[in-house]
């Protein structure tokens, strides 16, 4: 029940975007982003929007995982491109009331668009290929420069680490309590609004207290593992880049190459 | 007509996803109105999974349960009663614990149930006895209570509501002696005195042995034997082969008889043994 709501959208799977070192996902995806918005014309959109077919296909995760993700978002995408539809500028080629539609909206509906949806199936493939503590670790080799200006890159990585460890945990902590509680006749599907909040509350407090049990075993079992902090420490697990992550690399170059030459050669549709 | 019964009970966790697993599979048993059912089975075979289905806690991926030959799940709205019917006693229960104090914690079923304010009174009195619970802890935190302490605390909350079925999902694990031996004893007492419908999950195949009159033992998710205790003790070898054990006295006059003393199979008690090597040592004339 609880366990449904997945945060982490990790979806385990065999494929060379699973083995990728993380490192070389995230810079792709940073890639991919400022590509999909620096697309001028309709042949570089359309090089951008099959890349990123190539690279969900890629993914062997099911394509259904990604319409999950998309609908979530389908409202705003409908919404944007439509009042892009209509409030474009220039010669009107059909007009009511107080709508006109013209090349320009046309052109901006669809680029808007495609731009959107590519940015989220190409994030989702991120999310979808790395497990959540591949990804903190990750985040954190790629901040590691910021240390110079005294942000404590470590600390906040070990904290991203250990909240989202601790989400299903707590989600499935919170699906027991509130089972006992039901057990026990608590009411907590019916009756009116202040009623029902009341009845968060003895699922609520066992949870806190639980929670704060926690967190106290937690800090106690990693100071008897002498943590201190990641000064001097290593890893168990180093990342290494592969063959497969210079491929990848490489397809990502291209692709941008494509792109800015289409940018370049071709002309900038009008908008 | 049986008050309980299941029909191909299963449980998928986390379906249509890549961690799909089976928690409970395809059981159907049927528990007669005062049984007293024992259900064991190695760590991870499902009995938490199954106990929770009883009382419409978990919805059931397929099959049904039928309470009273009604299946509970045919009216959404009436599980609230089957859930007063059917009382499921955690395990951990301890962590469910939330008022500021005990007596309001116990009495937090009772409440739900609609009662009259003396009557609440009554039942958390008499289910603190239950549970050996010192009336001087009534006014006490929860939070400030030893573990075992708020094992009983969790475990009278329910008793106090006074279910049709009573279940409980290893009462006693992580208890001293004495407080399990009480709960056992009290828990027996109760069902001889009330004659209710008792399941008790347990690794205690001692606590099992002693009090039930039925058994479930469960394996790999699932029913792999459901009848008598007797009948379930005097199969050692399905019992080992599921990762179980007999009780003590069970396997020392099992091995006896294999050394070719005459002995019965299925001696469940250390009483009963007793009489049986006695009775053993009558014969032969050495007593
Ligand atoms: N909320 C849940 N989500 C997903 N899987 C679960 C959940 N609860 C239990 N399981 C899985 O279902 C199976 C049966 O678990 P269950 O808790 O019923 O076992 P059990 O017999 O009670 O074990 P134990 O003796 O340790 O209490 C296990 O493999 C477990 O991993
Ligand atoms: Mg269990």
């Amino acid at each position: 029940m609880m366990r449904d709501v997945t945060l982490g959208q990790y979806f385990p799977a065999k494929s060379v975007l699973h083995s990728m070192d993380p490192r070389a996902k995230i810079l792709s995806l940073i890639a991919y982003i400022v590509l999909i918005f620096c697309t001028f014309n309709y042949f570089a959109l359309l090089l951008t929007a099959l890349s990123v077919i190539c690279i969900v296909l890629l993914s062997a995760v099911p394509f259904r995982m990604y319409l999950k993700s998309l609908k979530v978002i389908i409202i705003v995408i409908v919404i944007t491109s439509l009042l892009n539809l209509f409030y474009g500028s220039g010669e009107p080629i059909v007009q009511f009331w107080i709508f006109k539609i013209t090349w320009q909206g046309i052109n901006n509906a669809v680029f808007v668009c495609v731009r959107i949806i590519s940015l989220i199936m190409v994030s989702s493939v991120l999310t979808f290929t790395t497990s959540p503590t591949d990804l903190t670790d990750a985040l954190e080799r790629l901040l590691k420069p910021l240390t110079v200006f005294h942000i404590k890159v470590h600390e906040i990585a070990m904290m991203m680490t250990i909240a989202l460890r601790f989400v299903p945990t707590l989600l499935e902590e919170t699906d027991k309590i509130m089972s006992a509680q039901k057990a026990r006749g608590a009411d907590m599907e019916s009756g009116s609004l202040s009623k029902r909040v009341k009845a968060l509350i003895p699922v609520l407090v066992p949870l806190f207290v639980s929670a704060f049990r926690r967190a106290y075993d937690l800090a106690v079992a990693m100071e008897c593992r002498c943590y201190q902090g990641g000064n001097g420490r290593t890893r168990m697990k180093q990342l290494h880049i592969q063959k497969s992550d210079i491929f990848c690399m490489s397809f990502v170059l291209l692709i941008i190459i494509g792109v800015v030459l289409c940018n370049v050669f071709l002309p900038t549709v009008p908008r | 007509m049986s008050i309980l019964r299941t029909e191909n009970l299963t449980l998928l966790y986390s379906a249509k996803t890549p961690f799909e697993h089976i928690g409970v599979d395809s059981i159907s048993i049927e528990i007669e109105k005062g049984d007293f059912v024992g259900i064991i089975g190695h760590t991870g075979s499902g009995k938490s999974s199954f106990t929770q289905m009883l009382n419409g806690l978990i919805k059931p991926t397929s099959g049904k349960v039928y309470l009273d030959g009604e299946d509970i799940w045919q009216d959404q709205r009436k599980i609230r009663d089957v859930r007063f019917k059917v009382g499921l006693v955690f395990q951990y229960p301890e962590y469910q614990l939330f008022e500021e104090t005990v007596y309001k914690d116990i009495a937090f079923g009772p409440t739900n149930m609609g009662l009259s304010e003396n009557e609440i009174k009554e039942r958390v009195y008499s289910s603190c006895k239950f549970v050996g619970l010192d009336n001087s802890l009534l006014e006490k935190s929860p939070f400030d209570l030893s573990g075992g302490e708020k094992r009983r605390v969790a475990i009278a909350g329910v008793i106090a509501m006074d279910p049709e079925i009573l279940i409980l999902d290893e009462p006693t694990a992580g208890l001293d002696p004495m407080g399990r031996d009480l709960i056992m004893s009290q828990l027996s007492a109760y069902h001889r005195k009330r004659n209710n419908t008792v399941i008790l999950v347990s690794h205690s195949m001692e606590d099992v042995a002693q009090n039930c009159d039925k058994v479930l033992v469960m394996n790999k998710s699932k029913c792999a034997m459901f009848d008598t205790t007797k009948e379930v003790f005097s199969n050692s070898e399905l019992l080992y082969s599921v990762g179980l054990k007999t009780p003590c006295v069970t396997e020392i006059t099992q091995s006896l008889k294999e050394k070719g003393f005459s002995l019965p199979s299925g001696i469940l008690n250390v009483e009963d043994a007793v009489i049986e090597i006695t009775e053993l040592l009558k014969r032969e004339g050495k007593l």
